[in-house]
């Protein structure tokens, strides 16, 4: 039990939020637009962390709920205890990464995350044909959008050459420091 | 003429570039400067707080930074999830000193926590607003559907900005530019922001759902005022359609773009031939 209780009080340690004030009235769920995807909508989020049940919570950063929030901020909005379950998904994903625990159905999306976060890495800005050639080369979706890359040339909407800015060793520096 | 900050973001360089073009081209009419922060970087997106939350912290706080060392004290951001990016990082900086030494520590240069974030529409009401109606020269006569999906009006105790369910900024500016905004359902509503290339079908849905209302209301075009939104409402309009089995041929443009044409600006000085769904009025 003791093992099971650290996992939440690390938790609300690191969001500031307190899990104990949800009172499981739903509007959180009824309000995501996302969650007929997912596993556990957000009401049940707060509800298996309420339990500090540890196999719970592992099931948590397997889940595809996590990956699959938008942080599009509706549930906090509309949580009568204005509880900051956006906050609570960030920590989960971050926790899920750092331990290995993706959801293997989710892997695309973070393969998108890390395309974009290596994109910026490198030149300090995003540099889009570099966050697809990136991203495919993760996923092996070789052929997703091919028709849409030319168009977008067309329409100068895809410049070729990405614009590397002069503090790239500064980012290089962020990137290293907060272990990414 | 009066000088402010400008954060672009990396999609007003590439696949939004029309509506820096717009946003410049709005400025310089009212006569205002608009000077680009100093070698900014990538705010981090949706993908650096998904994936660290130090990191996504750091990179906005660099800009905030950068921006405060040449001297600017307000910031015009376009693309709302920059915008709320910005916003949400000096916020957190501003209550949690700590925290904000740790950061200043991690990017090597000091920050104070003073810059005004503004948002295109804050922009426009601050500095443009009380000229509009006067410089209206082609009322944009029009029924529109204003279109502020979600990172633009939450979290509102933190960007203050607007009502949440039912905002009204986009729809009085777009009045006075000569526009007849309609009453719909899916103003704040999600448009799938982040998931364009890794989970398409979400954007098609939840996109799709935004696009038939408007148009099912009689909307002419919808006005937005994210690059994001933007994206997934015209460049995603084929899997729109094939998801709503209807082709919807509605045309999703910028509140720039909007109150460039009412201001007398030609079509190609905004932008307008930049997009995938044609742009049939104006």
């Amino acid at each position: 039990m003791i093992a099971n209780q650290k996992s939440i009080l690390e938790l609300q340690q690191h969001t500031g939020v307190n899990v104990n004030r949800c009172y499981q009235c739903g509007k959180c769920s009824a309000g995501c637009q996302l969650a007929d995807e997912m596993d556990f909508p957000p009401s049940m989020v707060m509800h298996m962390l309420q339990t500090r049940d540890e196999e719970l919570f592992q099931q948590l950063l397997n889940s595809k709920t996590i990956w699959l929030c938008v942080s599009c901020q509706n549930c906090i909005e509309r949580c009568p205890m204005s509880i900051d379950i956006p906050q609570i998904m960030d920590y989960l994903r971050e926790k899920s990464a750092g331990e290995h625990k993706i959801n293997h159905q989710s892997r695309d999306i973070v393969a998108f995350h890390r395309a974009f976060l290596d994109s910026i890495k490198y030149t300090g800005r995003l540099y889009e044909i570099g966050l697809i050639a990136g991203y495919k080369t993760r996923t092996f979706h070789l052929t997703q959008d091919v028709k849409l890359a030319p168009k977008m040339y067309a329409k100068g909407k895809l410049p070729l050459v990405p614009e590397m800015i002069k503090g790239t060793r500064n980012i290089k520096g962020i990137f290293s420091k907060t272990k990414i | 003429m009066k000088k402010l900050g400008f954060y672009p973001g990396c999609s007003l360089k590439g696949s939004s570039s029309e509506y820096a073009q717009s946003v410049l081209a709005v400025a310089k009419a009212f006569d205002i400067e608009l000077e680009e922060i100093n070698d900014w970087n990538c705010c981090g997106a949706t993908a650096a707080h998904n994936m660290n939350k130090e990191l996504a912290l750091s990179l906005s706080t660099r800009i905030l930074a950068l921006a405060e060392k040449q001297g600017f004290e307000e910031v015009v951001v376009p693309c709302a999830a920059c915008y709320n990016r910005l916003t949400v990082t000096q916020h957190e900086l501003n209550k949690d000193e700590a925290l904000k030494q740790r950061v200043s520590d991690i990017i090597e240069m000091p920050i104070s926590g003073n810059l005004q974030i503004l948002n295109v529409m804050q922009l426009i009401d601050k500095y443009v607003a009380d000229r509009l109606e006067q410089k209206v020269t082609t009322p944009f006569g029009h029924k529109v559907a204003c279109y502020y999906g979600c990172l633009l009006v939450r979290p509102h105790n933190i960007l203050k900005f607007d009502r949440l369910e039912d905002p009204q900024s986009m729809d009085i500016l777009m009045k006075r530019s000569g526009a007849e905004p309609i009453e719909w359902g899916f103003k704040t509503e999600c448009c799938g922001a982040g998931f364009s290339v890794s989970r398409t079908d979400v954007v098609a849905k939840l996109s799709g759902n935004i696009v038939k209302d408007a148009a099912d209301r009689g909307a002419e075009a919808i006005i937005v005022a994210c690059p994001m939104c933007q994206s997934n409402l015209d460049m995603r309009r084929p899997q729109i359609n094939e998801y709503l089995k209807q082709k919807i041929n509605i045309s999703v443009i910028y509140i720039t773009q909007a109150i460039g044409l009412a201001v007398g600006l030609s079509p190609k000085e905004v932008g307008l031939q930049k997009h995938f769904v044609p742009v049939k009025i104006g």
